[in-house]
C-alpha cells in the first residue's frame, strides 16, 4: 500500500469516526431536553434512563476519535490539543461531568443533589456539541498556530515545536462567526437527533407529542445555520497544497473539491437528504418513529463528506492563520508509513467491533422503554 | 528568566498529570478486581442456580457501576492530556505512542461499553449464559485496556522498536511487536493488573468484615470473603513474582530508579538491601537485582561518575553523556539548517549526529544533578508498597484460613484488620506508581526526552488554573463517590 493511500485511508477512518461521533451526540441533544420536556419526575427519569443506556458509546467514540487521530496524524494531535488548550479542556470537563452524572444523580448520598447532576447532563448537552462544532469549524477557517520542527535543536531556548500565536489558546475560534455558526448548527442537529432518538426509544403517550413539537422547534434553527454554513463554504476561499507541499489560498477551493470528487458530493447530498427525510417523515406522520435511523445515517454521511472535502484533494485540513506554511496537510502531519500500515491491520477489527455492538444493542433494545418497564427494572439510573 | 518560566510550567504540568493519574488509579484497580470477584460469583450462580449467588453478584455489580463511572470520568482527561500538556512529546514519539492508545479504544473501550450495558440492563432480556459472558467480557475489556496503556507506559520507561528520523524530527516505529510485547511490558501488565485483583479482593474482604462487625448479612459476608480471598491470593502471588522480575528489569534498564528506590549512594558488588534506614540485609540487593550475591549494583554516585558493570562494560559518566548529547543537539541543528542548501555540511552534521545520537536526550539536561530523582519520595514509596503488600498477604491467608475453619465470624480483631486493609491496598498501589514515575525523573522517555522538552507551549498560569479545576472537581466527585458507596453498603440487606 502506498504512503499516500494510507494517509487517505486514515483520514477516511478519522472522518468516519467524526461522523459517528456527531450522530451519537443525540445523547447530548436529548439531555438538553431533560428539564424542558420532562415535566415530572417520571418523565425526566425516562429520558435519563433512555440516553443512559447509550452514553458510553458516545463517550467511547470521542476517546477513540482522539486516539485514532493521535496514532494517524500526531502533528494535529500535538498542535491542536496543546495549542487550543482551553477549548479542549472545556470539552473534556463537560464530558467528565456527564460521565459521573448518570450513575450518581439518583443515588442517596450523592453530595450535590439530584438536580445538580442533571444540570451537568444539560451542561454537557449544550457545550459538548457547541464547542466540538466550533472546533471543527477551524478545519475550514484556520487557527492561529505555528509549527517549527527546528525548535528541538535549540538548546536552552524554547524547544516547543507547535506554538499558539496568541494568548487565547483556542478561545479565539469564536472570533470567526462561521465557526460559531457551525457550532450552533451541530448543537441543534444534536437536539433534532435527540428528539428523534427519544421518539424511537421511549414508548410514552405523554412525551411523544412534546417531542414532536420540540423536533419542529429545533429543526428550524438547525436548517438555518447549516444551510448558511454550507453556502458560505461553497463560496469561500480554501487552503490548497501544491505538489511541492506549498500552501496557498485558492478561491472556491471547497466547491472545487466537491466538483472534483463527485462521490463525496453524492455522499453529501445523500446525507443531507436523509437527515431531512428522517425529520420530515417524523413531523408529517404521527405514528412514524424511525426517523432517527434516517437522520442518523444522514448525519454520519454529511459529516463524513464534509471532513473528506477538507482533507482530500490536496487541501490543508488544519490551516494556520498565523503562518500559512505551518498549515497541516495529510502528508505533513501523518504518522510514518510503517505505523500507518500497522494501524491499518488493526483497523480490520473495526467491523467485528461494530457487529457485536449492533448485536448487543438489539438484545437490550428490542422493545421501547416504558414507564412500566422502568418501575420494574433492577438497575436504573 | 525564560528558564524559570519553563521550570514552573514543567512543574505544574507534571503536577496536573500526577493528580489526574493518581485519581484515575484510585478507581481502575477496583474496577479490575471487582470485575473478577463479581464474575466468579455470577459463574457460581449459573452453575448452581442458587439465587443467593445472583443477589451477591448483583450487589458487587452495583458497587462496580458506581466506581466505573468515575473511573471513566477521570480516564478521558488522561487520554487527551498527552496532547494538551505534553504536545512536544506527542509529536516527538507520537508515531509510536499513539498506536497503543488507538488500539486501546478500538479493542477495549468498546468492549467494556457494550457489555457493561448488557450486564446492567440485560438481566431480564438476555439468556443467563449470554449475561454471564457479558459480565466476563466487561472485565476482559478493562483488562485489555490495561494491557495497551501499560504497553504505552512501558515504552516510556524503556523505548524500543523505533528509530529517530532527523527529517521529520521524531522517532518512528520500526518494529510493532517489539513495542507491543516487550518483556518489561508483560511484567508491568501482570504486576499492575494483579495488584488490581488484590485491590478488588481486599475491598470485598474489608466491606464483608464490616458486615460481620455489625453482625449483618453474615452468610453473604462469609461467602464474599471466601471468593475474594482466593482471588486476592492469586493476585498477591502474581504481584510478588512479577514485582521481583520488575526489580531485575529496572536494574538493567533504569538503574537510577533502582538506586533511588534503595537510597543507594555508592553501590558495587554484593550490595545490601535497605529495609528501613539503618537496617540492611547484606548482599540482598545484589540478589534481587541480578540474582547473584556478587552482582554489581551501581549507586547514584556510580551512575553519575561512571562505572564498570558485571560483564565488564564501562558506563560513561553523566558529564560525558551530557557533553555528547550537546554535540548531538548541535549537529542536529546544523543538519536542519543545511540539509536543503549545502549537502556536504549536511552529510557531515548528520554523521556527527548519528555518532552521538544515543545521548541526544542528555543534550537537553543542564547539569548532572538533574539526573537524580527525588530519593526520599521514591525510597519511602517503595517501602510502603512492599510493606503493605506483606501485611495484606498475611491478611488474605488468615481470612481464608479462619473462614475455612468456620471461626472468622468470632474473630473481631481480624474483622477490624480487614476493614483497615482497604486504605492500605489503595496506598500500596499509589505508592507503586510513585516508584515507577517519580523514579524515572527527569525523563519523560528514558534517556530520550527529559520532561522539560516534552511540554506544551502554554503558560504556567493556564496549567495552574486547570490543575486547581481538576483538583476541586475530582475531590468533590471522590467525596460523592465514597458517600454513595457507603450508603449503598449500609443499606444493603440480605438475610441468611
Ligand atoms: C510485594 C512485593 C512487591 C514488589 C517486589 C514490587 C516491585 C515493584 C517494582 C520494582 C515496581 C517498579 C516497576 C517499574 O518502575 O517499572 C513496582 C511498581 C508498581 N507496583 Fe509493586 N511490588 C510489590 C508489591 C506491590 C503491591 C502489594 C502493589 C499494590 C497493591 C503493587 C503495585 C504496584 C503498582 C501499581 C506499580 C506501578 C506500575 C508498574 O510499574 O508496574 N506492588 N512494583
Amino acid at each position: 500500500m502506498t504512503y499516500e493511500f494510507l494517509q487517505q485511508y486514515w483520514w477516511f477512518i478519522v472522518s468516519l469516526l467524526g461522523g459517528i461521533l456527531v450522530f451519537l451526540m443525540f445523547v447530548q441533544g436529548a439531555n438538553t431536553l431533560i428539564f424542558r420536556l420532562g415535566k415530572d419526575e417520571e418523565e425526566r427519569s425516562l429520558i435519563i434512563n433512555s440516553t443512559g443506556r447509550k452514553w458510553e458509546f458516545t463517550f467511547t467514540t470521542l476517546v477513540t476519535f482522539g486516539g485514532a487521530f493521535f496514532a494517524s496524524f500526531p502533528l494535529f494531535y500535538s498542535t491542536s490539543f496543546g495549542g487550543a488548550y482551553w477549548v479542549w479542556m472545556l470539552i473534556l470537563v463537560s464530558f467528565v461531568l456527564q460521565a459521573v452524572a448518570y450513575e450518581f444523580q439518583s443515588k442517596p448520598g450523592n453530595l450535590l443533589g439530584r438536580n445538580a447532576y442533571r444540570r451537568f447532563l444539560v451542561f454537557n448537552g449544550v457545550f459538548g456539541p457547541l464547542l466540538l462544532g466550533t472546533a471543527v469549524g477551524t478545519f475550514f477557517h484556520g487557527a492561529a498556530f505555528t509549527v517549527s520542527k527546528d525548535a528541538m535543536g535549540a538548546f536552552g531556548a524554547n524547544p516547543v515545536i507547535s506554538q499558539w500565536a496568541n494568548a487565547w489558546h483556542g478561545l479565539d475560534a469564536v472570533a470567526n462567526p462561521w465557526n460559531v455558526i457551525l457550532g450552533i448548527a451541530i448543537l441543534f442537529l444534536a437536539r433534532v437527533l435527540g428528539a428523534l432518538y427519544l421518539l424511537n426509544n421511549i414508548d410514552d403517550a405523554g412525551l411523544r407529542p412534546k417531542l414532536r413539537r420540540q423536533l419542529l422547534i429545533d429543526t428550524l434553527p438547525f436548517l438555518l445555520c447549516f444551510v448558511a454554513f454550507l453556502v458560505h463554504l461553497l463560496i469561500a476561499d480554501g487552503f490548497a497544497v501544491s505538489e511541492t507541499g506549498e500552501i496557498y489560498v485558492e478561491p472556491y477551493k471547497y466547491l472545487n473539491n466537491l466538483l472534483e470528487m463527485p462521490v463525496v458530493l453524492c455522499l453529501l447530498l445523500l446525507g443531507v437528504v436523509l437527515v431531512l427525510c428522517g425529520t420530515g417523515m417524523t413531523l408529517c406522520r404521527a405514528n412514524f418513529h424511525r426517523g432517527i435511523w434516517f437522520s442518523g445515517l444522514g448525519t454520519v454521511l454529511t459529516v463524513l463528506s464534509l471532513l473528506l472535502t477538507v482533507g482530500y484533494n490536496h487541501t490543508a485540513y488544519y490551516p494556520s492563520t498565523a503562518d500559512l506554511q505551518s498549515s497541516l496537510t495529510l502528508a505533513n502531519s501523518c504518522s510514518s508509513h510503517f505505523t500507518l500500515t500497522a494501524m491499518s491491520w488493526v483497523s480490520l477489527i473495526i467491523p467485528f467491533v461494530l457487529a457485536y455492538i449492533i448485536y448487543a444493542w438489539r438484545m437490550i433494545d428490542k422493545k421501547s422503554l416504558t414507564k412500566q418497564e422502568l418501575s420494574q427494572e433492577e438497575h436504573k439510573y | 528568566m525564560n528558564e524559570m518560566i519553563q521550570e514552573t510550567l514543567v512543574g505544574w504540568s507534571r503536577s496536573q498529570f500526577a493528580l489526574t493519574a493518581c485519581y484515575h488509579w484510585l478507581f481502575v484497580p477496583l474496577t479490575l478486581g471487582l470485575a473478577v470477584v463479581m464474575a466468579v460469583m455470577e459463574s457460581i450462580y449459573v452453575k448452581t442456580q442458587d439465587e443467593f449467588w445472583k443477589k451477591a453478584a448483583q450487589f458487587w455489580q452495583k458497587i462496580f457501576g458506581i466506581n466505573f463511572a468515575i473511573g471513566v470520568a477521570t480516564g478521558i482527561i488522561l487520554e487527551f492530556e498527552f496532547g494538551t500538556n505534553w504536545s512536544n512529546y506527542s509529536w516527538f514519539v507520537g508515531d509510536i505512542f499513539g498506536a497503543p492508545l488507538a488500539i486501546e479504544g478500538i479493542l477495549a473501550f468498546f468492549m467494556e461499553a457494550t457489555f457493561i450495558a448488557v450486564m446492567f440492563f440485560g438481566w431480564n432480556k438476555v439468556s443467563q449464559r449470554f449475561h454471564l459472558a457479558s459480565t466476563w467480557l466487561t472485565g476482559l475489556g478493562a483488562t485489555i485496556s490495561a494491557w495497551w496503556i501499560l504497553v504505552a507506559n512501558t515504552w516510556m520507561q524503556h523505548p524500543v522498536g523505533m528509530a529517530f528520523n532527523p527529517d521529520t524530527v521524531r522517532n518512528e516505529m520500526v518494529d510493532f511487536w517489539a513495542v507491543a510485547f516487550q518483556p518489561m511490558a508483560i511484567t508491568k501488565f501482570f504486576h499492575t493488573v494483579s495488584s488490581g485483583w488484590m485491590t478488588g479482593a481486599v475491598f470485598v474482604v474489608g466491606v464483608s468484615c464490616w458486615y460481620l462487625l455489625r453482625g449483618r448479612n453474615k452468610r453473604f459476608a462469609l461467602a464474599s470473603i471466601r471468593v475474594a480471598s482466593v482471588v486476592g491470593l492469586v493476585g498477591i502471588l502474581t504481584v510478588m513474582f512479577t514485582g521481583d522480575r520488575a526489580g531485575i528489569q529496572i536494574a538493567q534498564n533504569q538503574p537510577m530508579k533502582l538506586a533511588a528506590a534503595e537510597g543507594l549512594e555508592h553501590g558495587g558488588a554484593g550490595a545490601p538491601f535497605s529495609i528501613v534506614p539503618g537496617i540492611e540485609v547484606p548482599k540482598a540487593l545484589s540478589i534481587l537485582a541480578t540474582h547473584d550475591t556478587e552482582g554489581v549494583v551501581p549507586g547514584i554516585q556510580d551512575l553519575l561518575n561512571g562505572y564498570t558493570d558485571n560483564e565488564g562494560n564501562v558506563h560513561l559518566s553523566a558529564d560525558e553523556k551530557i557533553r555528547r548529547g550537546r554535540q548531538a543537539v548541535n549537529a542536529f541543528a546544523e543538519y536542519r539548517k543545511t540539509v536543503n542548501k549545502d549537502s556536504v555540511t549536511a552529510i557531515q552534521a548528520r554523521q556527527t549526529f548519528e555518532e552521538n545520537q544515543a545521548y541526544f536526550g542528555y543534550g537537553h539536561i543542564e547539569k548532572k544533578e538533574d539526573l537524580v530523582p527525588n530519593i526520599t519520595i521514591v525510597y519511602w514509596a517503595f517501602r510502603i508498597m512492599i510493606g503493605f503488600g506483606c501485611l495484606l498477604t498475611l491478611l488474605l491467608c488468615l481470612t481464608l484460613w479462619f473462614e475455612r475453619r468456620g471461626t472468622l465470624a468470632q474473630k473481631r480483631w481480624m474483622q477490624h484488620w480487614g476493614v483497615w486493609s482497604i486504605p492500605m491496598v489503595f496506598l500500596a498501589g499509589q505508592a507503586g506508581w510513585v516508584v515507577a514515575e517519580v523514579g524515572r525523573q527527569p525523563w519523560a522517555i528514558q534517556d530520550l526526552m527529559p520532561v522539560g522538552v516534552a511540554v506544551s507551549g502554554i503558560s504556567a498560569s493556564s496549567v495552574q488554573v486547570t490543575f486547581c479545576l481538576f483538583l476541586a472537581l475530582f475531590t468533590i466527585l471522590l467525596i460523592a463517590e465514597i458517600r454513595i458507596m457507603c450508603k449503598a453498603i449500609k443499606n444493603f440487606r440480605m438475610e441468611d
